[in-house]
């Protein structure tokens, strides 16, 4: 039971480092660049669903809509102002711009949001439901099914659609897409909006079970960076696979040895597993191929 | 209107001047006697840093009423944020002695900030007050002379309480121990022990979580393997809202006894229903029959931060009974002593007589080897309602 309870909170909060680091994915496959705070989106995304659905009473419905519509502006915004300024002049400053970006979101909302952590009320976590006698809230299983679902439809999109395909084609020879009339701005822009949507649903589905407060992210977003690292930046798949057992691995040291041990072990695997697969769990050396 | 403006600064100026120049005593011109406050502003255990400000507040506003200490000297609060972070304490506390020149400290709730500020406090010779933080070793640190003086729960004392508690209250034989990862928990892991040992009872286990834990399953899951009939708990609001959550999602509807460590934080908001069954240790309750003092404290407050509308409103209540009455012992010693040198104060504060508290009267506060002010007659047993209010458990 208790290696069970361990397997199913470790999946759900993997899936979360998943989709975070499908929001790297994305931007890196299309652009080459990431937002190096991903954890702030994330944060940005549970808190801006606490001030509107917890302090304003709106709807949780409309309140989750909104909030996620908010992380695409800020998306939008981070590549706009931060990261092609510095692209366009061939700089890799996107870097050390994202990373501040990310502080300063943080202490905005430190200001704004408060100092005190606050608990995300969820329909999902009132009752506990029975898995094989391990207790479970709902929204443990729900994650798991969204992350898993987000890396599913991204996939199918890319795929099969027109955008996807036109996304495919940036990521492929941006030169040439820009020849056959594809918009490789208005992709790298997409990447964006997308990457921090993903971030802000995380936010939103981790909320509940954690606490809301402006430092969530942090820790959150290097984990998912290490996931993204270890699934290969360019594998949909692998990053989110990589995410899943990160979460598994930190959720089984703790069960067994104590979470005293849980960052320096879970963190002491990522160097091996970088050694043995330099191109991720599912990369392809020098695989340029969709 | 910008004549009316300037006539009406050159009138204040004028009056101020003129008021200066009559009042002019060494008395009026007097520096404030500063005192420093390092505590928990922000972060999980906010409340209990916001707690604690109001006692010293509405103190120092009652004594600065009655024309403050020294032969008219007002008393001035300064603050600084230790974000429940030692290092930061230390250097927060370097900064009120050695910049601000404060006559004495405070210190917040967490014993790992506190027993990283004794040292300084003892080698710097400024007395060193604690009204939250319980490790035993704040107060018992060996230095000779101590300038650490508490007005607040001891750990070693308090784990006897519990243990008996649990004993009494839930006819515990095999209580389990859940405890946070630092200076703190460890003080407690070596009072509970012996404690348990005392009233002949074998612990379950100790099992140990972080601060940032948020699935406690496995901990708790090993102690009910091995038999626990009860979990003594000792953690911070946010960390002690996860055990709930965990016990909750088990189903294992076993009676929590806890440390007070819960009440400096949105504790029943972070920890749903289950936190309401908790019951913890405080040593005042806003609840019930107050002596004059608790009457007057409680108008105070109310005057004072309108957010306050009766005992319900009394954030992390103990912070701020606590601050009230150490407060008035240091005004008093400081008072006595004839000045706010840090040696002499010290000694004061050992001769202080009987003095009509909040708590209690002290007859009195401190002796030479004795610098806690409260021991097991001064607690009571409390529990959260689901609206977060501290309330008396009945029956007790």
């Amino acid at each position: 039971m208790l290696i069970l309870s361990a397997l199913i909170t470790g999946v759900a909060t993997g899936s979360m480092y998943g989709l975070l680091a499908l929001g790297f994915h994305v931007t890196w496959a299309v652009s080459r660049t990431v937002n190096f705070a991903q954890g702030s989106s994330m944060m940005l995304g549970a808190v801006l669903l606490y001030g509107l659905a917890v302090t304003h009473h709106w709807p949780g419905a409309v309140a989750v809509v909104v909030a996620l519509g908010l992380c695409g502006v800020y998306g939008l915004a981070v590549e706009r102002c931060v990261v092609r300024p510095f692209v366009a002049r061939k700089s890799e400053a996107w870097l050390m711009a994202t990373v501040a970006v990310g502080i300063v979101l943080d202490n905005v909302a430190l200001f704004t949001f408060g100092k005190e952590p606050r608990g995300m009320p969820s329909p999902l976590t009132r009752h506990t439901v029975q898995v094989l006698g391990a207790g479970v809230y709902p929204l443990h299983l729900l994650i798991p099914a969204v992350g898993l679902g987000i890396a599913a439809a991204l996939a199918l999109v890319t795929r099969y659609t027109v955008y996807g395909k036109a996304l495919l084609a940036v990521v492929q020879n941006p030169q040439a897409a820009r020849l056959v009339g594809v918009r490789v701005e208005t992709a790298t822009s997409a990447a964006y909006l997308l990457s921090t949507v993903f971030a802000g649903v995380a936010g939103i589905l981790i909320a509940p079970l954690v606490t809301v407060s402006a430092g969530m992210g942090w820790v959150f977003g290097i984990k998912a960076f290490a996931a993204a690292i270890l699934g290969g930046l360019d594998s949909a798949w692998g990053v989110v696979v990589a995410g899943i057992l990160f979460g598994l691995t930190e959720a089984l040291i703790t069960a067994v040895l104590g979470s005293t041990y849980t960052n320096i072990l879970s963190f002491g695997v990522v160097i091996p597993a970088l050694a043995l697969m330099p191109h991720g769990l599912l990369g392809r050396a020098g695989a340029q191929r969709v | 209107m910008k004549t009316a403006r300037a006539w009406l600064a050159l009138t204040i100026v004028t009056v101020a001047l003129g008021a200066l120049a009559l009042g002019a005593g060494p008395a009026a011109a007097a520096d404030p006697v500063k005192i420093g406050l390092v505590a928990a502003l922000s972060g999980q255990s906010a409340a209990s840093g916001e707690a604690i400000t109001r006692g010293l507040t509405v103190a120092i506003e009652e004594i600065n009423g009655k024309g403050g200490v020294l032969g008219g000297r007002m008393l001035e609060l300064v603050r600084r944020d230790d974000e429940s972070n030692p290092s930061k304490g230390v250097t927060a506390a370097r900064e009120l002695i050695f910049k601000e020149q404060v006559a004495a400290l405070f210190g917040g709730i967490d014993s790992p900030v506190s027993l990283a500020i004794v040292p300084i406090a003892n080698a710097e010779k400024k007395p060193f007050l604690g009204v939250w933080a319980a490790a035993t070793g704040i107060t018992r640190n060996g230095a000779n002379p101590n300038y650490v003086f508490r007005v607040s729960a001891v750990d070693v004392i308090v784990d006897k309480g519990l243990i008996q508690y649990a004993a009494k209250t839930y006819g515990a034989k095999k209580p389990g121990l859940m405890l946070i990862n630092n200076p703190w928990g460890e003080s407690n892991n070596d009072g509970l022990t012996k404690a348990a040992a005392a009233q002949g009872l074998t612990l379950a286990g100790v099992e140990k979580f972080q601060t940032e834990d948020v699935d406690m399953v496995p901990q708790l899951s090993r102690l009910k393997e091995a038999g626990a009939d009860s979990i003594i708990l000792v953690a911070n609001a946010a960390p002690a809202a996860q055990v709930i959550r965990s016990l909750d999602r088990m189903g294992w509807p076993v009676p929590v006894i806890s440390h007070w460590g819960i009440s400096g934080g949105r504790f029943v908001e972070l920890g749903g229903p289950g936190a309401t069954k908790v019951h913890f240790v405080q040593t005042y309750s806003f609840f019930g029959e107050q002596n004059p003092r608790g009457k007057h404290l409680l108008e105070l407050l109310m005057k004072r931060y309108p957010a306050v509308k009766g005992p319900a409103d009394v954030i992390a209540p103990v912070g701020t009974a606590n601050a009230y009455d150490a407060m008035h012992i240091l005004a008093r010693a400081i008072q006595a002593a004839g000045t706010s040198d840090g040696p002499k104060v010290r000694e004061a504060m050992l001769k202080a007589g009987r003095y009509e508290g909040l708590i209690k009267t002290y007859d009195p506060a401190f002796t030479a080897d004795n610098h806690d002010a409260l021991n097991e007659n001064d607690y009571v047993m409390v529990r959260y309602t689901d609206k977060g209010e501290i309330v008396p458990v009945k029956g007790k």
